[in-house]
């Protein structure tokens, strides 16, 4: 069989490759990206759409920054893909609350957001404690079960379906090489030259992207890499449509620009088991009635469950390899919140072979 | 276009499709009443205002949700009648109750 020839393989065609693969091809460089297909587990297929700050990078502020990065990079990677696709990705960014449901949540907030506003330094974190009188001002229908909420103005929301399929799409419209149903047979690898073997022929390149969720944790170790993540399984319902009711989102609440109401942000361990149970379920619709009681009497039209990808800590992995340069880890939860990131930086600087110093706390050297 | 089922059901019950009043054949859905009230659409999307009318009448399509006794985005064709139902169109997306 012929070898294809590239600059660069990205294998994983989620948010996180596909992001990474269209910001690559945007450098000039040939790219191939790899997507197995619906054997996968498809975390991007699953996502809640959050454009998050508020509650990322505790104690990390390094990860707060770059999260802080790519929401400020948001508009213009939206922007980027409208204008190649004529998609609309539904992307708002009006800022966003937390809800606490006790005093106790309020205080618990409130020193999680001021030692973030600490470790931000001289590159600023805003932030406002609302009491539940100015809480129900930006937020009417608030439930009497809501004290108050945390504010801050980073925060939106987005179509994280169409994003991956803008994605894809602005992808292949710039020239790059989409390969679906991929199954790789074999891997050789000397530094800044790869050989996949696959069912569809031999393909080749001077840098390999790991952008393939849960499974990095097995591909990373062909490349001198590691990538010690997990399956965390997250559960959503779906309402059905409603006139818009909520001008921004909280952290598990978000009204879609065609009216859904999703709600979610359940945390299970519960290794590759991709069902959904019952008293997760429940508990997601109570939080929510608890927090918008009206929204208890719309109708749950569907729910899913999906697994994210997690590291130790919780924080994203980046990483070239040490014995196999051209070879990089890219593993985070976030592939909503940090596609204009993995688009616009990150994808830059695996173009030029090298990541900026400041994403050296990403290595997975720190495990 | 819409025809009722040839087989013979006697019996009827009296239900109201958009204020008006109309015998239909007991067992029927209630999305059923609506294309025997002959009309032309039964909602319009909440996206794009397009006019939808029931399309697989086996509760897989949601192009029939209307709002039944007062309950809006119901579907239609999972809705027996029952005497005195009122079945009214849906426009476009819910409001929310408050």
């Amino acid at each position: 069989m012929t070898v294809r020839r590239f600059d660069a393989m990205v294998i994983g065609g989620g948010l996180v490759g596909s992001a990474i693969a269209w910001g690559l091809r945007r450098e000039g460089l040939s790219v191939a990206l790899l997507d197995e297909g619906d054997a996968a587990y498809r975390a991007s297929r699953g996502n809640f759409g959050l454009v998050w700050v508020q509650s990322k990078g505790l104690g990390a502020p390094w990860y707060q920054r770059w999260t802080r990065q790519s929401a400020e990079s948001w508009a213009a990677l939206a922007d980027d893909l409208a204008k190649q696709t004529g998609l609309s990705l539904g992307l708002s960014q009006p800022g966003g609350l937390h809800l606490c449901l006790s005093d106790q949540e309020m205080k618990d907030r409130e020193t999680r957001l001021e030692q973030m506003k600490r470790e931000a330094g001289n590159y600023g974190f805003d932030y406002r404690m609302l009491d539940a009188r100015e809480a129900r001002e930006m937020l009417p229908g608030l439930g009497p079960a809501v004290v108050g909420a945390s504010f801050t103005p980073y925060d939106g929301h987005v179509s994280p379906l169409a994003l991956l399929r803008s994605l894809h799409h602005g992808f292949t419209a710039l020239g790059g090489v989409y390969l679906p149903n991929v199954k790789i047979t074999g891997i050789a690898t000397a530094p800044r030259n790869f050989l996949l073997q696959t069912n569809l022929g031999t393909i080749q390149a001077e840098r390999a992207v790991l952008a393939a969720g849960l499974g990095n944790a097995a591909l990373a170790t062909h490349f001198g890499l590691k990538a010690p993540v997990r399956p965390q399984r997250g559960q959503v319902l779906v309402t059905e449509r409603a006139r818009a009711a909520l001008p921004m989102p909280t952290t598990t609440i978000r009204q879609t620009g065609e009216g859904s109401i999703m709600l979610g942000d359940s945390v299970e361990e519960v290794g590759f088991d991709t069902r959904q149970s019952q008293p997760v379920m429940a508990e997601i619709a109570h939080r929510a009635a608890l927090c918008f009681p009206w929204i208890g009497k719309l109708n749950v039209v569907r729910a899913w469950s999906a697994l994210r990808v997690m590291s130790p800590d919780g924080l994203p992995i980046y990483e070239q390899s040490e014995t196999l340069p051209g070879a990089f880890t890219a593993n985070c939860h976030s592939g909503v919140t940090l596609a204009a990131a993995h688009g616009k930086l990150l994808a830059p600087m695996i173009a030029r072979g090298e990541l900026d110093p400041f994403l050296a706390p990403f290595s997975a050297k720190r495990f | 276009m819409f025809r009722t089922r040839p087989d013979h059901r006697p019996e009827t019950v009296q239900v109201f499709v958009e204020g008006r009043a109309l015998m239909v054949p007991e067992g029927s859905s209630a999305a059923a009443a609506m294309l025997i009230a002959g009309l032309p659409a039964m909602r319009e999307t909440p996206v794009s205002g397009s006019p939808r009318l029931a399309w697989c009448m086996m509760g897989v399509c949601f192009d029939c949700l209307a709002e039944i006794d007062g309950i809006a985005n119901r579907q239609a064709c999972m809705v027996p009648v029952a005497a005195g139902m009122r079945i009214a169109r849906q426009h476009g997306a819910r409001e929310v109750p408050r």
